[in-house]
């Protein structure tokens, strides 16, 4: 990191700069049809309490039962994670009374975690990239919701969520500006959907975080943190860090101190609002849950899920690199999702891999993008841009057609073939005709001739010239070596 | 009829089997018993006379067909901690109400499944926490036995209060019952009855209402060591809805009562003898280990040095356990409501209304025990002192096979004496407690009356999972022993 970039990051106040210390503890949904004590569905939609089990709903004499599948998704993001999974680990009860928590207790995982520290490299825009180091990750049960606004005088509880699983997956105050905070939310979801183990569906609250944020003068030692409470979007993020820091750093210019406290971002007035303080904070009084045994798990599952890891995000993006010449940059791009780096392998093949990827990063995207279509459901197949660019590699058509061709593939006018030959796009490669279009031209333009001895850039005008002759398909490259030499520049 | 329920389990299902009577008379005269007795002893709290009658025809008709489990017409009690599908289940507590549950217990539905009669719900101290069985909020049962120096109702002990009441005054031919620091084998030796707490983990503790889950465990409380035997195969066994059931190998307990016990090595542990204990009770151990060896069985002094930490070591982890255990208790979804103002005042109105004293200063003990600031000074170190006492127990398994004590450090005593001092009622459990805080299996046997004729108990502590050489030596030292006497049927 150049110095520069380090005080990017800093932001001014009126007593000089701060820089701004950031910590996430994310909490995603494990992708499992059931929940992570029950065997009660977990699903989007249900009506209210229908999945709810005798075990959710905590009646007397109920117990839980570990779920196995549960029990992978967290080893597998462990391993994605380049963590340490922790052979043993334990689950254990945080009891407070809520009516969404129908046991008076969370059970949760405290000093013994399933998964221990790792690490999340994270890649900035510029191209430059900096690593989070993961704390721990463990497994916890979701709570019930409240539903406050059906009756004046009443408050429903919808218990569907009720003991779903989560991980919360917490990182090392490693983050030092909103937008590093962003791009690790950013890529640990595209971890976790890449592995599978959550859809990282934040409008659905299956992926959210709290953000701890603290202040402090460069050099000197960590300021006191407040945590943001449940943040479920990526611009909320930005704008909840943003204001919190500006908060704290006022607070302290002014000579005050920073208490912790919990806080809420209210992403309409765009501001964070103290929840509570630590003094009205609960005691949870942890202890090891006596219903359940300590979880071991053996090597040799963890090897066994090792084995079934897809290829994750980095490594991916390496490869393209190695084995497509892609840019950084380009690379990024393509694997940010994992269908869009599959759309762009499979358009790549047998084809200059460059190309393609300008294609699928730049036309494809932006189209998609426009009318709001998901890769998955792209109108073109991979099929449609290889061959697009197979033409462009053969000489059949030029890039430039190629993108009249695109925009009539994406108007549904059929394939890049198809569309070439009925409109007689194909590129003009015919040295003699071409000669005979700039013979014309310099024949009715001596004076134009003669000023391009002196001037050279000025060929330009006459490319434009054999093009507008030739319909565009004269092949740009041929045009350039004739003129050169019939021009004698 | 009333003679069918002198009967004990053993000879009832052979009574049944060879048609010597039906389910339904066996069922219908217990049902009479309980009519009689119950407004004396308070030993039910829901008695299910109607469905007992059903279950009863329906038994004598597979009976009829040849058919038929184990326990085939053979009326029970259960302790109103076990869910019962379509009963109320209220574990002594009002702040249970009148909740009547969708879902049958594991250890009641083994019963069920082996053809076993529900005569009714049996009275509990609340949530199992007490020693007198004077926590219930449905009152306390009285004991059927009387001491020869005053008419004065006495306890049967707790918290299966219910259970060992009813059994000794032949209410049942058995009962379901349960043991946290000694709640099935305290009532069995205050009322002349046996008492078995199998290892951890041998019964399911799936819908039964929860007081401390690591200390947990269900048992029957029955006539004789054979009937005992036979209820407790029926109720154990792997349940994969109970994370802590163990997955082993089920042995056919009833067979090994009258095997041999030439040989076995039985420890007495010079640390069980506790100031005040009465001298009947310190003459009644030294009977039992005559009467063992006697038997053929070697006697080996024993130290189990940490046993003086065990009471209060229990007294941390139970009600740390309970605080959380019963905080589902909120008056959301089931049970009690009272309303108040705000959440935080219907949470506290339903739970003063609802649980009684004994409960409420568990729960505060707990929740106190379990603070930051207190947790490593109490909790983990009450764990520390747990293993302490583990350790202890494994030493001694290289040397004998099992270990005698006294169950309780005294016979039954009166309703209200010890009520006012919870700590004198809370070392009824010294001699017990030791067998939940490391899982081992223990049993009570009547060895002998005391100068007021009331019963005393001796106690068998084995090793994990092996129950089945407790039932051999319970069965030799019941035969020893002799012990004959029934309560005097004063209520009728």
């Amino acid at each position: 990191m150049t110095a520069d970039l380090a005080e990017s990051k800093l932001i001014q106040g009126r007593t000089g700069a701060w820089e701004i210390v950031i910590g996430l503890e994310v909490h995603a949904q494990v992708a499992s049809k059931s929940k992570l004590f029950s065997g009660a569905a977990v699903g989007f939609g249900a009506g209210p309490n229908e999945q709810v089990s005798l075990v959710d709903a905590a009646m007397p004499g109920m117990l839980p039962v570990l779920n196995r599948y549960c029990v992978e998704q967290a080893v597998k993001t462990g391993l994605g994670l380049r963590a340490e999974i922790n052979r043993t680990s334990r689950f254990a009860r945080k009891n407070y009374f809520y009516p969404d928590l129908p046991q008076g207790y969370q059970i949760s995982q405290f000093d013994q975690p399933v998964v221990g520290e790792g690490v999340v490299e994270v890649e900035r825009d510029d191209g430059s990239s900096f690593e989070v180091r993961i704390e721990r990750l463990h497994l916890e049960q979701d709570a019930g919701k409240l539903i406050h606004d059906l009756s004046p005088s009443e408050s429903y509880v919808d218990l569907n969520r009720a003991g779903t699983a989560l991980m919360e997956i917490v990182s090392r105050p490693d983050m030092r500006s909103s937008d590093e905070a962003v791009a690790y939310f950013k890529k640990l979801r595209t971890i976790l959907i890449y592995l599978g183990t959550c859809d990282g569906d934040m409008e659905k609250g299956n992926m959210r975080a709290d953000v701890n944020v603290s202040v402090r003068k460069p050099g000197e030692g960590l300021g006191t943190r407040c945590e943001i409470k449940n943040v479920n979007s990526f611009r909320f993020m930005q704008q909840a860090i943003e204001y919190e820091a500006r908060r704290q750093i006022e607070i302290l210019e002014d000579g005050g101190k920073i208490d912790q406290e919990t806080r809420l971002f209210d992403p309409n007035k765009v501001e964070t609002r103290s929840m509570r303080s630590k003094e009205e904070a609960h005691d949870y009084r942890y202890f090891p849950d006596p219903d359940l045994l300590p979880l071991v798990i053996e090597e040799a599952w963890i090897e066994d899920i090792r084995r079934s890891l897809p290829e994750l995000p980095d490594d991916k993006r390496k490869r393209f690199m190695s084995e497509y010449g892609l840019s950084a940059y380009d690379a990024g791009i393509l694997i940010a999702e994992q269908a869009r780096a599959d759309y762009f392998e499979a358009a790549a093949k047998g084809r200059d891999a460059k190309l393609v990827a300008n294609w699928v990063t730049n036309a494809l995207l932006a189209n998609l993008a426009k009318d709001g279509h998901d890769i998955e459901a792209s109108p073109l197949k991979p099929e449609a841009i290889n061959e697009l660019v197979g033409l462009i590699e053969d000489g059949s058509i030029s890039s430039k057609i190629a993108k009249e061709v695109f925009d009539r593939m994406w108007a549904g006018e059929g394939s890049p073939k198809a569309i070439v030959d009925k409109h007689g796009l194909v590129q003009v490669n015919d040295t003699g005709a071409i000669e005979k279009a700039i013979d014309e031209i310099m024949v009715a333009n001596p004076d134009k001739v003669e000023a391009v001895k002196d001037k050279p850039q000025a060929m330009g005008w006459f490319v434009g010239q054999v093009m507008k002759a030739t319909g565009g398909k004269a092949n740009p490259a041929a045009v350039n070596d004739l003129l050169k030499s019939k021009l004698g520049v | 009829m009333s003679s069918l329920t002198n009967l004990t389990l053993k000879a009832a299902l052979d009574g049944l089997k060879a048609k010597s009577f039906s389910s339904e008379e066996i069922t219908k005269a217990h049902i009479d018993a309980i009519e009689k007795a119950n407004p004396s002893l308070n030993a039910y709290v829901l008695p299910t006379f109607e469905h007992a009658l059903n279950m009863a025809r329906a038994s004598d008709a597979r009976l009829a067909r040849g058919e038929g489990g184990e326990l085939e017409g053979a009326p029970l009690g259960v302790k109103d901690l076990f869910c019962t599908e379509g009963h109320r289940t209220t574990a002594g507590s009002k702040i249970l109400g009148d909740f009547v549950p969708q879902y049958e217990s594991t250890v009641s539905a083994n019963l069920w499944r082996d053809g076993a009669v529900m005569l009714g719900k049996l009275n509990m101290d609340e949530f199992a926490m007490g020693s007198s069985n004077e926590t219930s909020a449905w009152g306390p049962v009285v004991n059927p036995w009387r001491s020869k120096a005053s008419n004065a109702e006495l306890t049967p002990g707790g918290s299966s209060g219910g259970s060992a009441s009813a059994v000794a005054a032949d209410l049942c031919l058995g009962a379901t019952a349960s043991d946290t620091g000694g709640s099935i084998r305290q009532p069995a030796a205050f009322t002349g009855t046996v008492g078995i707490k199998p290892t951890y983990g041998r019964c399911s503790r799936w819908g039964i209402v929860a007081f401390a889950s690591s200390l947990d465990q269900a048992g029957p409380i029955a006539k004789t060591v054979e009937d005992a035997a036979i209820l407790l195969k029926s109720m154990s066994g792997y349940d994969p809805k109970d994370s802590t059931s163990l997955n082993v190998d089920l042995p056919d307990f009833p067979s090994f009562v009258g095997k041999s016990v030439k040989g076995l090595r039985i420890g007495v542990p010079k640390e069980y003898r506790v100031d005040g204990m009465p001298a009947e009770i310190e003459t009644l151990w030294r009977q039992g280990i005559e009467w063992m060896r006697a038997a053929g069985c070697e006697i080996v002094d024993i130290s189990l040095p940490h046993t003086k930490y065990a009471l209060p070591c229990y007294y941390v982890v139970a009600p740390a356990e309970a605080s959380s255990n019963l905080a589902r208790y909120d008056g959301m979804r089931y049970g009690l409501r009272a309303d108040g103002k705000s959440l935080t005042e219907l949470y506290e109105n339903t739970r003063a209304e609802g649980f009684g004293n004994e409960v409420k200063r568990r729960v505060l003990i707990g929740t106190y025990v379990l603070s930051a600031g207190y947790y490593d000074a109490y909790y983990v170190r009450a764990l520390k002192v747990r293993r302490r006492i583990a350790e202890d127990f494994e030493k001694v398994w290289g040397k004998v096979d099992a270990i005698l004590t006294p169950s309780t450090p005294s016979a039954a005593f009166a309703l209200g004496d010890k009520r006012v001092d919870p700590v004198t009622m809370y070392l009824n459990d010294v001699f017990t407690v030791t067998a939940n805080l490391t899982g081992m299996p223990g049993i009570s046997v009547p060895a002998g009356l005391d100068a007021n004729g009331l019963p005393l108990g001796l106690q068998l502590i084995g090793k994990p999972l092996d129950e089945g050489t407790i039932f051999s030596l319970a069965g030799a030292l019941e035969d020893a022993a002799g012990f004959r006497a029934k309560a005097e049927k004063w209520w009728a």
